[in-house]
C-alpha cells in the first residue's frame, strides 16, 4: 500500500479511529432514525438529533484534548482499488480537522437547540432536525476526508443538504427558487472542482491527500504547466460553497431557509468547506506556478495571487452592498460575504508564506460570532413577528436585553474591536497582508471600515430610538431555548482567540516554525503595530461614521447623499440581473433552437417523416389487395417465376 | 432417336404450365381445381420417370403418396368449394372478394 | 427407325398434352363437365406413360383412384352445385394476356434449362427398374411403414374434416 508508507502509527490510533468514525456517524445515524422511525413524534425528533449533534461534539472534545496536536490516518475501507486509482474511505485527523470538528458539532449543537424554539410552531419539525443532521453529518465528512473523491462526495451531499434545508418551506416559492439558485450555482462551482481534482489526479497519480503532500513535497515542480490550471479549477469548488464572486449570488438568497439553518450555513457548515478544503489542499497553491501554453502571459502570476485577488474584490462587493440593505438577514448575509472574501484573500496570501493558518484562524471566530448574530436576527425577527427590514424595527434594546447584548458582543466582534475574538483573527490577515501586498491591505481596511459601518448602522437603528412599527413595538424576548444558545455563542465570541489558536494553527501547517506564545492580549500591537492600529482605528472610524448618520434617525440619509451609486448598492450591483440577461437569455436563446431541432427534424422530419412514409406507402400497397384470387394466383406465378430464372445456372 | 429421360421432363413441363395457365385465367373455382390436379400429376410424371431412369423405386412410392395425398385434398377442397357455395351461391373466384381491403 | 415404344410414346405424350389443355382452355365449351371429361382423358394418357415406363402399379392406381374415384367427385359436385354460370362469363382478355405470357414465359424457361442439360448415362438398358406391385409393396411396407401408416391417418382426418364441413348446420 502506498498510502501505508505515510500513515503515522499512533500508539491508541485504533481507539482514536473508533471515537473519528463515532463523531462522523452519529449525526447520520440520528438523520436515518428519525425519518425512519419517528417522522411524527416531535419530542424524540429534536431529543434524538440534538442528542446524536451534542454526542459528537462531545467526543470532538475528547478527540480534540486527546489527540489535539497529533495526526493520524485511518485507511479501513478499499472503496475503489483500481489501478492507478486507489480511493478508499478514511479518515484524516490532524490539528485543523480536530478543530474544525469542533467547530462544527458546538456550533451546530447550539443552533439545534435554539430551533427548538423559532421551529416550534413548524409542522415538519422532526424533518427540519432530521435535515440538519444530514448537513453536519456532511459537513463533518468534508473534515475528515482524507482523500479528493471522498471530499467531494461530501461535497456534493452538503450540496443536497444546503438544497433541502433552504428549500425547507418548499410550498414558498421564493424559497424553492432559492434553492434551486443555490444548488445550481454550486454544481457550477463543483464542476471545476471535479475538473481540478481529475487534474490533480492526472498529474499526480493519487486522490490520497497525504500521499499527493509527499509527492508534492519531493518536487514542487510535478504539477508542472497544470499547477495554475488544477488550482483555480479545485478554487472554483471553494467559490461555488463559500460564495465567491462571480458564484456569490446564491448565498443572500439563501435566507430564505428557516434563520437557523443561515447560521449554520453562514457559520459552520456550508460556506465554511470552501475555506477549509482550501487549507486542507493548501500544498497544491505553494508549488511552482505554471501555466500552459495559452495562458503562458500569466506568467509568475501564481493560482494563490489570483485567488486572494477573487476573495479581495468579493470582501469590498459584498461590504459595499451590506452597506445599503434594509432586511436585516440579508446585511447579515452580505457580511458573511464580505469576510469570506477576506478568509480566501488570507488563504491566497497565505501560499507566500506557507501558512493559511490566518484564514482559518477567522473562520473558526468567525463561526462563532456570526451563528450568534445570525441567531441573535431569528430571535428578533422571532419577536416582531417575521418582520425583516430594519427600519420597521427601533428600540428593541430594552424589550429584548439578553438578544441586545449578545448582539452587541457578536457586531463588536465583527467590527474587530479588542479584546473581542474578530479583532486577533482580522489582525492576522492584516498582518499577512501587510507583509505580503500592501495593496490589499489597503481593500482589508477599507472593508473593515465598512463592515463596522454597516453593523452599527444595524445595532443603531434595529436597537435604539424609538420603535417604527407595531409589531416592534410589542416584541419581547425570545424563550429560553433560544435565548441561551445565544448567551453561550457570546462566550467564544468574545474568548476564543484569547487561546493560542493561531499559533495552534500555524504550527500545524509548518512544524517547521514554531511560533511562540507571545501575549495574547497585546500580542498584536507587538507584533505587527501598523497592522494593528489600522484595524483598531478603522472600526473606530466605521463607527463613528454609522453614529454620526444613524443615531437616532428615522430613515436612512444615505439614499439622498449618495443617489445612484446608493441604489445601485442597494440592488446588489445589479448581479442578478446581469446574470439573468446574460445567461438566461442565452439559455432560452439555446433552448428555443434545441426545441426547433426537436419539433421539426427530430420530431417533424425523421419520426413523423418516417411513420408518414410508412403510411403512405401502405395506402399505396393496399391498391394492390383486390380481392382477386386470380390476381394473387398471378402474382404468385410471377414470383415463382423470378425466383427460377434466379436459381437456374 | 431415342426417346429418355428428358422427353418425359418436357412432357412433364409443358403439362405442368398447361396447369398453371389454368389456374390463371380460369375463374371458376372446380376449373382452377382440376387445372391443380393437372399440375400435380405432371409432377407425378417426372418423379416417375426420374424412378425409372435412375433406377430407383423410391420415386414411384412417392407417387403413391402423392396420389393418396391429392385424393384426400380434393375431397376437402370439394367440400369446402361446397360450403361456400351453400353460404355465398357463387363459385367464382371473381366474387370471393372478402379479401379485398 | 424409331422404335414401336418410341412411337407411342410420342403418341401418348402428344394426347396427354392435348387434352391438358382442352381442359384448362377449350374454346368450343367451357362446361365444367367437358373440363372433367377431358381431365379423364389426360389422366388416362398419363396412365399410358407410366405404363411405357414400366411403372404398372402406378397406372393402375392411377386410373383407379384418379379416374374412378376422384372424378367421380368432381362431377358430383359440379352437378350438386349446378354450375351453368360459367357459360356465359366471358373470359377477360386482359387476364387471358397477361396469364398467357407469364406461363409462355415459364415454359421458355424451363425449356432451356431442359434442352440444355445433357442427358446422362444412367438409361442403360438392363439396370431399368420394374415397377410391378410386389416390388412396390415390399418397399412401401418396409421402408416406408412409418410414413405409410401416417397417410392413413391424414385420410381418416380428411374424411372427418369433409363431413364436418358439408353438414348443413353446424351448429
Amino acid at each position: 500500500m502506498e498510502h501505508a508508507a505515510v500513515l503515522h502509527a499512533v500508539e491508541s490510533g485504533s481507539k482514536i479511529q473508533d471515537l473519528a468514525w463515532m463523531i462522523l456517524v452519529a449525526p447520520l445515524v440520528m438523520a436515518v432514525g428519525t425519518t425512519l422511525f419517528v417522522p411524527r413524534d416531535r419530542t424524540l425528533a429534536a431529543v434524538f438529533n440534538i442528542g446524536g449533534v451534542i454526542l459528537s461534539f462531545c467526543l470532538s472534545f475528547v478527540l480534540f484534548c486527546v489527540f489535539g496536536g497529533g495526526s493520524a490516518q485511518c485507511t479501513p475501507f478499499e472503496w475503489l482499488p483500481i489501478a492507478g486509482l486507489d480511493v478508499h474511505i478514511g479518515l484524516h485527523i490532524d490539528p485543523l480537522a480536530s478543530l474544525m470538528l469542533l467547530v462544527v458539532t458546538g456550533v451546530a449543537s447550539l443552533v439545534m437547540i435554539y430551533s427548538i424554539g423559532y421551529m416550534h410552531d413548524d409542522r415538519s419539525y422532526p424533518r427540519f432536525f432530521a435535515s440538519l443532521s444530514l448537513f453536519v453529518f456532511s459537513m463533518l465528512g468534508i473534515v475528515l476526508a482524507d482523500n479528493f473523491v471522498m471530499l467531494f462526495i461530501f461535497w456534493e451531499l452538503v450540496g443536497i443538504s444546503s438544497y433541502l434545508l433552504i428549500g425547507f418551506w418548499y410550498d414558498r416559492p421564493a424559497a424553492a427558487d432559492a434553492s434551486k439558485k443555490a444548488f445550481l450555482t454550486n454544481r457550477i462551482g463543483d464542476f471545476g472542482f471535479m475538473l481540478g481534482i481529475l487534474m490533480v489526479w492526472s498529474a499526480l497519480g493519487t486522490v490520497d491527500f497525504a500521499v499527493a503532500k509527499a509527492k508534492l513535497a519531493e518536487n514542487p515542480a510535478l504539477l508542472g504547466s497544470m499547477a495554475g490550471i488544477a488550482g483555480l479549477l479545485i478554487f472554483m469548488g471553494a467559490m461555488g460553497k463559500s460564495a465567491q464572486f462571480p458564484l456569490h449570488v446564491w448565498l443572500p438568497d439563501a435566507m430564505e431557509g428557516p434563520t437557523p439553518v443561515s447560521a449554520l450555513i453562514h457559520a459552520a457548515t456550508m460556506v465554511a468547506a470552501g475555506i477549509y478544503m482550501l487549507c486542507r489542499v493548501f500544498f497544491l497553491y505553494t508549488a511552482a506556478p505554471g501555466w500552459p501554453g495559452p495562458l503562458s502571459m500569466l506568467g509568475d502570476l501564481s493560482a494563490a495571487t489570483l485567488i486572494s485577488l477573487v476573495g479581495a474584490v468579493t470582501a469590498l462587493l459584498a461590504a459595499l452592498i451590506a452597506v445599503q440593505q434594509n432586511d436585516i438577514k440579508r446585511i447579515l448575509a452580505f457580511s458573511t460575504l464580505s469576510q469570506l472574501g477576506l478568509m480566501v484573500m488570507a488563504v491566497g496570501l497565505g501560499a507566500k508564506a506557507a501558512n493559511p493558518s490566518a484564514a482559518m484562524f477567522h473562520l473558526v471566530t468567525h463561526a462563532f460570532f456570526k451563528a450568534m448574530l445570525f441567531l441573535g436576527a431569528g430571535s428578533v425577527i422571532h419577536a416582531c413577528h417575521h418582520e425583516q427590514d430594519i427600519w420597521k424595527m427601533g428600540g428593541l434594546k430594552a424589550k429584548m436585553p439578553i438578544t441586545f447584548w449578545t448582539f452587541l458582543i457578536g457586531t463588536a466582534a465583527l467590527a474587530g474591536l479588542p479584546p473581542f475574538s474578530g479583532f486577533y483573527s482580522k489582525d492576522e490577515i492584516f498582518a499577512l497582508a501587510l507583509e505580503t501586498n500592501p495593496i490589499l491591505f489597503g481593500v482589508g481596511v477599507l472593508v473593515s471600515v465598512l463592515t463596522t459601518f454597516y453593523m452599527s448602522r444595524l445595532v443603531l437603528v434595529a436597537f435604539f430610538g424609538a420603535a417604527r412599527s407595531e409589531s416592534a413595538d410589542h416584541a419581547h424576548e425570545s424563550p429560553g431555548s433560544m435565548k441561551w444558545p445565544l448567551v453561550v455563542l457570546a462566550i467564544p465570541s468574545l474568548m476564543v482567540a484569547w487561546l493560542p489558536l493561531g499559533p495552534f494553527l500555524s504550527e500545524s501547517f509548518d512544524p517547521a516554525h514554531p511560533v511562540h506564545l507571545g501575549d495574547i492580549f497585546f500580542g498584536p500591537f507587538n507584533h505587527n503595530p501598523i497592522a494593528a492600529f489600522f484595524g483598531f482605528g478603522a472600526a473606530l472610524f466605521g463607527f463613528s461614521l454609522a453614529y454620526s448618520l444613524y443615531w437616532k434617525a428615522a430613515k436612512d440619509p444615505l439614499p439622498t447623499q449618495l443617489g445612484l451609486l446608493s441604489k445601485v448598492m442597494r440592488n446588489r450591483f445589479y448581479f442578478d440581473e446581469i446574470y439573468e440577461t446574460i445567461f438566461i437569455s442565452l439559455h432560452n436563446l439555446f433552448s428555443h433552437i434545441a426545441d426547433w431541432i426537436d419539433r421539426w427534424v427530430i420530431s417533424g422530419l425523421m419520426v413523423r417523416g418516417v411513420s408518414g412514409l410508412v403510411n403512405l406507402s401502405g395506402r399505396a400497397l393496399r391498391l394492390v389487395q383486390t380481392g382477386n384470387i386470380q390476381s394473387y394466383t398471378f402474382f404468385f406465378t410471377v414470383g415463382v417465376l423470378l425466383v427460377v430464372l434466379l436459381a437456374r445456372k | 432417336m431415342n426417346v429418355g429421360l428428358q422427353h418425359y421432363l418436357i412432357v412433364s413441363g409443358l403439362l405442368f404450365s398447361i396447369g398453371l395457365l389454368g389456374v390463371v385465367i380460369r375463374r371458376n373455382l372446380i376449373v382452377i381445381f382440376m387445372s391443380l390436379e393437372l399440375m400435380l400429376n405432371a409432377a407425378n410424371l417426372s418423379l416417375v420417370a426420374f424412378s425409372r431412369y435412375n433406377s430407383n423405386l423410391d420415386g414411384q412410392v412417392m407417387v403413391f403418396f402423392t396420389i393418396t395425398v391429392a385424393a384426400a385434398e380434393v375431397a376437402v377442397g370439394l367440400a369446402l368449394i361446397v360450403a361456400l357455395y351453400r353460404k355465398r351461391q357463387t363459385a367464382h373466384v371473381e366474387d370471393l372478394t372478402t379479401l379485398k381491403f | 427407325m424409331p422404335q414401336f415404344t418410341d412411337i407411342l410414346f410420342f403418341g401418348l405424350a402428344g394426347l396427354v398434352l392435348l387434352f391438358g389443355l382442352l381442359t384448362v382452355a377449350n374454346p368450343f365449351s367451357r362446361n365444367p363437365v367437358t373440363s372433367a371429361m377431358f381431365l379423364v382423358l389426360t389422366i388416362v394418357s398419363l396412365a399410358g406413360l407410366y405404363v411405357l415406363l414400366h411403372a404398372f402399379f402406378l397406372a393402375a392406381i392411377q386410373v383407379l383412384v384418379y379416374a374412378g374415384a376422384v372424378m367421380v367427385l368432381f362431377l358430383f359436385v359440379i352437378m350438386l352445385l349446378d354450375l351453368k354460370e360459367e357459360e356465359h362469363r366471358r373470359l377477360k382478355s386482359g387476364i387471358l394476356a397477361v396469364g398467357s405470357l407469364a406461363v409462355v414465359a415459364f415454359v421458355g424457361i424451363l425449356l432451356t434449362t431442359l434442352l440444355k442439360a445433357k442427358p446422362t448415362a444412367s438409361a442403360v438398358a438392363g439396370r431399368l427398374v420394374e415397377g410391378d406391385t410386389v416390388k412396390l409393396g415390399t418397399l412401401l411396407f418396409e421402408n416406408w411403414l412409418l410414413p405409410f401408416e401416417i397417410l392413413s391417418v391424414l385420410l381418416l382426418v380428411a374424411m372427418v374434416g369433409v363431413i364436418l364441413l358439408t353438414k348443413k348446420d353446424l351448429k
